[in-house]
């Protein structure tokens, strides 16, 4: 346990303690937001680049309860089907901000959100050649996400589940050969449905895990959000703990040595 | 008067308004926005200086909650 005591998560050049991402969509209001994600522990949060309602400019806005200084938002193009829609909303979002972190998703279909690689490494590109940090949602696939870990993306992230299915890591062996051949963190960014989804994702070996629709959609969300912090950390103690071997058949834990 | 889009809308306002001074009229805070005109970004340090002009499309964003 000494280990992850210290066991700081960095990106981008900066440490983390809290290797859980979240997402501040489908709450019911900035209050419920604010209060997941103070349960869930994350000093990451993901956030939608969106115009603003110019008929109605005094609406509450979320950096009025989760504070650009505390939280590391994490600007990502989520709804953005192009290489070009992505870029173009991320400059904005760095205009906003002031900050390169960014997260790069471009989605191919409506109905699965799989991730379309092809303008995922056009947008890739063009980000990092204008000095973004490139955190990157991905295909499964070792061969992709290599490529671009080789480009220069600072975090892979490839999907466990389609987004917002919450179906769980259906891909373990995949996500565990990216995660074997990565020099960069790679956190499970779409598929956890509850608790325990997350601790297998960290026990393959993943750096984090992100999250949205898991604690936005479970019915009790804050006690969801402590659920997800607490199984990220309980993941990745199993993973450095060195798991017992799989046996096929009973094992006794008490001796069998003086039995009456 | 001029004629200017923005975030798809045609707003009629003044001529001869800087950046600076047409976000002030529409009541945003300039540090919690991000402007693309004409499809290139505005960095907020020039708001000052760009003159917003007839026709021009101006794409004014902000953060708010989203996840995937």
């Amino acid at each position: 346990m000494t280990k992850s005591l210290n066991d700081t998560f960095n990106i981008a050049g900066k440490e983390y303690n809290s290797r859980l991402i979240v997402g501040t969509g489908k709450y019911k209001d900035f209050e419920e937001t604010k209060l997941a994600v103070e349960a869930s522990g994350a000093e990451i949060v993901t956030v939608a680049v969106r115009r603003v309602n110019v008929t109605d400019p005094n609406q509450p806005m979320l950096v009025d309860y989760l504070d650009p200084k505390k939280y590391t938002y994490l600007p990502n193009t989520a709804g953005c089907f192009t290489a070009d829609d992505a870029v173009r909303t991320l400059r904005l979002a760095r205009e906003a901000g002031g900050w390169n972190l960014v997260k790069l998703e471009v989605l191919g279909d409506q109905k699965t959100l799989y991730p379309n690689m092809v303008e995922t490494l056009q947008a890739a590109e063009v980000l990092l050649k204008e000095g973004f940090e490139v955190m990157v949602y991905c295909s499964d696939d070792p061969i992709m996400a290599q490529r671009l870990e080789d480009m220069g993306c600072c975090a892979i992230m490839p999907l466990g589940a389609p987004i917002g299915s919450g179906l769980g890591i259906q891909n373990p062996v995949q996500i565990r050969l990216i995660v074997e051949q990565a020099k960069v963190p790679v956190l499970v960014d779409a598929g956890v449905g509850t608790a325990s989804d997350a601790a297998v994702a960290m026990e393959i070996g993943c750096d984090g895990v992100l999250m949205n629709t898991a604690i936005a959609d479970a019915k009790n969300p804050i006690l969801m959000a402590r659920a997800m912090k607490l199984a990220v950390e309980a993941g990745r103690a199993a993973y450095f703990s060195g798991r017992m071997p799989k046996k096929m058949y009973a094992d006794p834990s008490s001796p069998l040595a003086g039995l009456i | 008067m001029i004629e200017v889009t923005i975030n798809g809308d045609i707003h009629k306002t003044e001529a001869g308004q800087n950046l600076a001074q047409l976000l002030e009229g529409l009541q945003l805070d300039p540090l919690k926005v991000a402007v693309e005109r004409n499809l290139e970004i505005v960095p907020k340090t020039t708001y000052q200086n760009v003159t917003v002009e007839n026709g021009d499309r101006l794409e004014i964003v902000h953060f708010i909650g989203g996840g995937k």
